[in-house]
């Protein structure tokens, strides 16, 4: 989730075969529910709950087995494959791009030691769409990731061009309110220490209202957004009307008549 | 751990199940019922038509319980052998205080089902049943669902690997699935061989188990009465019949399990007095020494323990088999709420949801129950004026009769889908 630098081509990685045991200790953090990265475990299954019945619903899929077979998927800034995972499970066609070069090295292992077939790239939004042209997914998961990125709104649209006619995008973010900084950054950081300090910048972050004009612009029908609020006594977090802090928004792009 | 194994598994799904006593089954039912895949492995053959000899005591069903068997449909085949708890009747009691004749001592609390369910067909506060009729009524309910059962075959070992786990049988069929589940009991291998310790102690006592006929019907009442040996539990069977559990010091409960049935007759006709009708012996005689025994964890690699594996407590409070049954609607819901979201049902994210949910529930009982136990098991005048006092407290105030009359249903903390009586599924 940590900013990184722009890798200059897009490329699938290869691994070294002693690189294996590294990435394969780091993918062990990855999932490890006591590890650093234990607020996004308490956090993905309200979004992933959350991203399932959206899919769902505008697909008009249902059933128990991968619901969501068939499906162009793209999750941009993917990390160790938190949500990508999941969807491929779901039955969905997964490509998952990330700037970390680290970070999809241990995705890939991971993937591989799990039998899921995903397609991780090292690269950006940007030379996804330079590689393959526009409206290439059903749906494009932009998932904690704008409030990273050096140029909010020009990333905004390159993932908007990637989702084709009677697709949708699905944005996650953290809202720029007092309330955000307070609890996201002051909270988690430094009082409760579960993200490193200095992980998100108050300034960097975008509100829900910017990306709906963004979107908005790009010709998609965008809903309301949902909170993803923390319940202490449960120790987890559930989907809100909330979107204080924590949100996520649904934008669909109107297929070609 | 290697990521492919060569052998072709004889069951491949989502969760595989060791151990199809009555947690278990109830487990496998509600998950296949929620649209999961599930295997179920148990040493002894998981038969419709059980013999009395199989096992002829009988256990209490907390009402929330019974919600989750009526829906994994086994609740209609086993209603029928119920008898139905309507009231709870708790004495503190001495033979001395009068419990002798059979009336209550001066001290007593009582909990009235209409209090929390007023309607003529409200549910009960519980449900007396053989354990034998609940194993058959859940072989049933297994058959009409298809349940894969492999029975008898007992599990061996497993191996969990980095996208799932081999279950072994005796067989030498192996059962594979993201998931294993222990639900092998008190003495689980499973448990053992993950290496994860058990804790526990135990109290000096022992409890007899039996059956009873006796003249006079009785009213759908179960009687608690406190003694210095322990607690004294009349439990009301279908007829004119109920289920004891006579908690004495371990020799004094030996001695009861073995003399012979005149002396057996008067030592009974003593303690339980003449409320009933003339009193005599309609079962085999159990003993059970009376303990805890906790796990130190609830999971390990693509292992959770459920029920009597991961904690076992003794029979004061009817509570074994209501908490086997609500660790089992805990984990369906998070092993549901799993699969729909596509997150492993292996992985140590999901499985930890499971501990974080049920230790904290086991942690209280277990303290409740042990602090209960010592209370309760004593004879100091001031700890009995106490309870006494306590006991008179509570039966005054209709919220806390409520409050405890619920609590006895299992009605408390976060209560999971199965057990608030609504439908899951993926």
């Amino acid at each position: 989730m940590a900013a990184s630098i722009e890798p200059d081509t897009l490329s699938t990685p290869s691994i070294d075969p002693e690189e294996v045991a590294k990435f394969s200790a780091m993918a062990q953090e990855w999932w490890n529910p006591k590890s650093k990265f234990a607020p996004l475990h308490k956090f993905n299954p309200a979004r992933l709950s959350y991203i399932r019945q959206v899919l769902c619903t505008h697909f008009k899929r249902e059933g128990v087995d991968k619901p969501l077979s068939g499906l162009k998927l793209l999750d941009i800034g993917c990390g160790g494959g938190l949500v990508s995972e999941p969807m491929a499970r779901l039955g969905a066609d997964m490509t998952s791009v990330d700037a970390g070069e680290a970070n999809i090295k241990t995705a890939m292992v991971h993937a591989e030691e799990a039998g899921l077939t995903i397609h991780y790239r090292h690269g950006t939004a940007e030379q996804i769409l330079a590689e393959g042209g526009p409206e290439q997914f059903d749906c494009v998961l932009n998932l904690e990731v704008i409030e990273h990125v050096a140029d909010p709104m020009r990333f905004l649209d390159d993932c908007a061009a990637l989702v084709k006619p009677g697709g949708v995008m699905i944005v996650g973010s953290i809202n720029r309110t007092a309330r955000a900084f307070a609890t996201a950054i002051f909270g988690a950081e430094y009082v409760l220490g579960w993200l490193p300090r200095g992980t998100h910048r108050f300034n960097k972050l975008v509100r829900p209202g910017e990306i709906e004009a963004g979107l908005k612009t790009a010709g998609f029908n965008v809903h309301t957004p949902v909170g993803v609020s923390y319940n202490p006594l449960k120790d987890s977090f559930f989907i809100s009307g909330d979107s204080g802090v924590n949100y996520l928004m649904v934008a669909e792009k109107p297929a070609r008549d | 751990m290697s990521t492919h194994t060569s052998l072709q598994p004889d069951f491949e799904g989502d969760v595989v199940i060791a151990g199809g006593g009555l947690a278990g089954l109830t487990l496998a039912l509600a998950l296949h019922k929620a649209g999961l895949s599930v295997g179920v492995a148990d040493g002894l053959p998981i038969d419709t038509q059980l013999e009395e000899i199989f096992d002829g005591r009988s256990s209490a069903l907390a009402y929330t319980s019974f919600r989750m068997l009526d829906a994994v449909g086994a609740g209609v085949h086993l209603r029928p052998h119920t008898q139905r708890i309507e009231d709870i009747l708790v004495v503190d009691g001495r033979p001395e205080d009068g419990v002798k004749a059979g009336g209550p001592g001066p001290f007593c609390l009582h909990f009235d089902r209409r209090e929390i369910h007023p309607k003529d067909d409200g549910e009960p506060l519980g449900y007396m049943a053989e354990n034998r009729h609940t194993r058959m009524a859940l072989a049933k309910a297994s058959e009409e669902a298809k349940l894969s059962v492999f029975a008898p075959d007992r599990a061996l070992h497993m191996n969990a690997h980095a996208s799932h786990a081999d279950l072994h049988l005796a067989s030498g069929k192996v059962l594979r699935a993201q998931v294993i589940i222990a639900c092998d009991g008190k003495y689980s291998t499973l448990r053992d061989q993950a290496g994860i310790r058990t804790t526990g102690w135990s109290y000096g006592q022992s409890g007899l188990v039996c059956a009873v006929q006796h003249d006079q019907p009785h009213q759908g009442v179960a009687y608690e009465y406190f003694m210095p040996g322990g607690p004294f539990a009349i439990l009301p069977l279908p007829g004119n019949r109920s289920s004891l559990v006579w908690t004495e010091r371990t020799k004094a409960a030996e001695a009861l399990q073995t003399m012979d049935i005149e002396p057996f007759h008067e030592a009974l006709r003593a303690r339980f007095g003449d409320f009933l009708g003339e009193v005599s012996l309609d079962s085999p005689r159990w003993c059970y020494p009376l303990g805890l025994k906790l796990a130190e964890r609830f999971i390990d690699e693509r292992l959770v323990l459920v029920g009597d594996a991961a904690r076992a407590i003794h029979p004061i409070a009817g509570q074994g088999f209501n908490l086997g049954v609500r660790d089992g609607a805990a984990l369906a819901d998070i092993l549901v709420e799993a699969k729909r979201t596509g997150l492993d049902l292996g992985s140590q994210p999901v499985l930890s949801r499971y501990e974080r949910w049920r230790k904290t529930d086991s942690l209280a009982l277990v303290a409740g129950t042990d602090l209960f136990t010592r209370l309760y098991s004593n004879d100091h005048s001031l700890i009995r004026l106490g309870r006494g006092l306590g006991m008179q407290m509570v039966d005054q105030i209709p919220l806390a009769r409520r409050f405890f009359a619920r609590t006895a249903g299992g009605e408390t903390g976060d209560l999971p889908t199965l057990l608030r009586g609504e439908p899951l599924s993926v």
